[in-house]
């Protein structure tokens, strides 16, 4: 698995202002009354810039739930170190921890609000948990109704709410002590799509405008194909593959990222070539390629120029064009007739516009 | 029905009332802290206290598994310390307290064990204390439950009242068997049972009431 260049690039950008830092962080549990332990994280490196979004993916069990609670010391590390701007929080008391805590907000897929306050109470809580007097709760809760919109369900308990409101709530809560940092846990996983959309908008906003750093987990590629800067892929309990998303979109390197990748259009073969695709050529078969399309190569005729300048004859099997982390970036699978020789005549003509290229097998 | 036998049902009525209200309020003072104790002790949890859950809890169980007449006559030296008598209705307060406290602290951990977990580690990532997080979640989230259980208890106070009389408590219970019972008097046994009926009536209505009133979650119509 050579992913080292990448998760070292990842590495320096972070070491130059990172909020959260993990270093050499495991976590193993007691496997109930079976005697040895379940390790839930293995090994962890992972450095979440300032002022940036940082995507956790995996499947569910992959150990994220875990990995994001080391952050607020809702868990403690079996080993290692959990850095937040700089402090380790591991061995904190409780009273430190509390204070810490203070400056980090956190969101949850169940939105967990208290269903016997109100909208406003709700997001009055963690004022009034360090103790912020009453005026200055009301000055503050206001105007944090009114960023998430929410200004006319002041008095609504959350019951009275739908699913995305609820969120916006919970989001608003988060934020409420103006923390340094928000923790995302599956935040639009129990939203339909629209709503996702929607709700991830406002953390986008939240993350531009308040420049507050969130670090979220997802078991959802579309959520951090929207708004994460950075991702992080974890598996069975460590980082597979990790480093700026629109690299780790275009380049998925691991097995697991591939497979997450799936669901995103383009990043797939239509099924009529899947069922047939075969890894060696056979007499007749044609080279399936996926070219990948990155910033302003989009727009370039590069199928003209394959049969202009090599005399291909381009089938099109599939494609899109998508927009990750805010750049532009399509993918064209093809297939062409030609040996060994002319398919790595062709990936060099395409590497030489700047496109990445893959071959998926060949199809008879 | 004579005015005497009039008199002696309001002045029962005013026993029953006095006890029952004095036991449920200590009861209650006890008991809610005892429940919420219980229900947050346990390994791993906000209140981390195992052992200490555990032994409680079997002085819960034991004094919920003693019959009420028997409690009564077997604390008595107990009663006679706190209450300075052993016989009337004050004296009779102590055991009816004394049942009330197990009572009310099981029901209430079952009230608070209702509470999502999800809440206590949403105060947690707050930075409530463990006692913010029993004041301003656990015992607000479940302010519904713990409305019925009390509810509920005092319900069940009115019954256990009427046992008293083995103590010269007086009461409602005992001027049934007295003079309903014992003298042959159905006039007054009806008063009784009718008085009762209301007074359990009215208990449950105001409970179901409150409880509704306390209760924002989402209700199916």
């Amino acid at each position: 698995m050579n992913m080292a260049p990448r998760n070292l690039k990842a590495g320096e950008a972070a070491s130059q202002d990172a909020i959260v830092r993990f270093e050499s962080v495991s976590k193993s549990f007691p496997a109930g009354r079976a005697s040895g332990e379940v390790i839930a994280l293995d090994d962890i490196d992972l450095a979440a810039p300032r002022g940036s979004i940082t995507a956790i993916i995996g499947r569910s069990g992959a150990g994220k739930s875990t990995l994001i609670r080391l952050v607020n010391g809702l868990e403690k590390p079996s080993s290692g170190k959990v850095l937040v701007d700089g402090t380790d929080i591991a061995p904190l008391g409780e009273k430190a921890l509390r204070e810490t805590r203070r400056q980090i907000g956190m969101i949850f897929q169940h939105f967990n609000l208290l269903s016997s306050r109100t909208v406003y109470d709700n997001v009055a809580l963690p004022l009034e948990i360090a103790g912020v007097a009453a005026r200055e709760i009301e000055a503050r809760v206001t105007p944090l109704l009114d960023l998430v919109g929410l200004a006319d369900k002041r008095n609504r308990y959350p019951s009275e709410l739908s699913g995305g409101q609820k969120q916006r709530v919970g989001i608003a809560r988060a934020i409420a002590m103006q923390p340094k940092l928000l923790l995302s846990d599956e935040a639009t996983s129990a939203l339909d799509p629209e709503t996702t959309l929607s709700v991830l908008a406002l953390l986008r906003r939240i993350n531009q405008e308040l420049g507050l750093t969130i670090i979220l987990i997802t078991h959802e590629m579309e959520v951090v194909k929207s708004i994460a800067d950075h991702v992080a892929v974890i598996e069975q309990g460590r980082i597979v593959e990790s480093g700026t998303t629109f690299d780790v979109f275009t380049r998925p390197e691991h097995e697991t990222t591939k497979a997450l990748l799936a669901g995103i259009p383009g990043m797939t073969l239509p099924e009529f070539v899947a069922s047939r695709i075969r890894p060696e050529p056979s007499p007749g078969s044609e080279a399936v390629l996926r070219i990948v399309f990155t910033g302003t190569h989009a727009t370039d005729p590069v199928l003209s120029r394959l049969s202009k300048e090599l005399g291909l004859e381009v089938n099109i099997l599939g494609g899109a064009v998508d927009e990750i982390a805010g750049r532009p970036f399509g993918t064209l699978i093809v297939s062409f007739k030609g040996d060994d020789a002319k398919i790595a005549e062709t990936r060099a003509f395409l590497a030489g516009l700047g496109l990445t290229t893959e071959v998926l097998g060949h199809v008879a | 029905m004579s005015p005497d036998i009039a008199w002696l049902i309001v002045r029962a009525t005013g026993q029953t009332l006095h006890m029952v209200s004095v036991a449920a309020l200590i009861g209650s003072l006890i008991g809610i802290p005892l429940g919420v104790f219980l229900a947050t002790s346990g390994r791993g949890e906000l209140f981390h206290a195992p052992m200490t859950n555990r032994v409680l809890g079997a002085i819960v169980n034991a004094t919920r598994s003693t019959p009420f007449i028997i409690l009564v006559v077997a604390i008595i030296p107990f009663t006679r310390l706190v209450a300075g008598t052993s016989i009337g209705t004050t004296a009779a307060i102590v055991p009816l307290t004394l049942a009330t406290i197990p009572f009310v602290a099981r029901l209430v951990e079952s009230a608070i064990r209702e509470v999502d977990p999800g809440l206590i580690e949403t105060a947690r990532a707050m930075g409530a204390s463990p006692f913010q997080i029993v004041w301003k979640v656990l015992l607000a989230e479940a302010r519904p439950g713990i409305t019925l259980a009390l509810t509920l208890t005092v319900v069940s106070l009115i019954g256990y009242s009427a046992m008293v009389g083995a103590v010269g408590g007086g009461g409602l219970g005992d001027l049934g068997i007295r003079y309903g019972y014992q003298r042959f008097m159905p006039d007054v046994m009806l008063a009784v049972v009718v008085v009762l009926i209301v007074l359990v009536q009215l208990v449950q209505s105001a409970g179901d009431r409150l409880a509704r009133h306390f209760d924002k979650r989402a209700r199916p119509r």
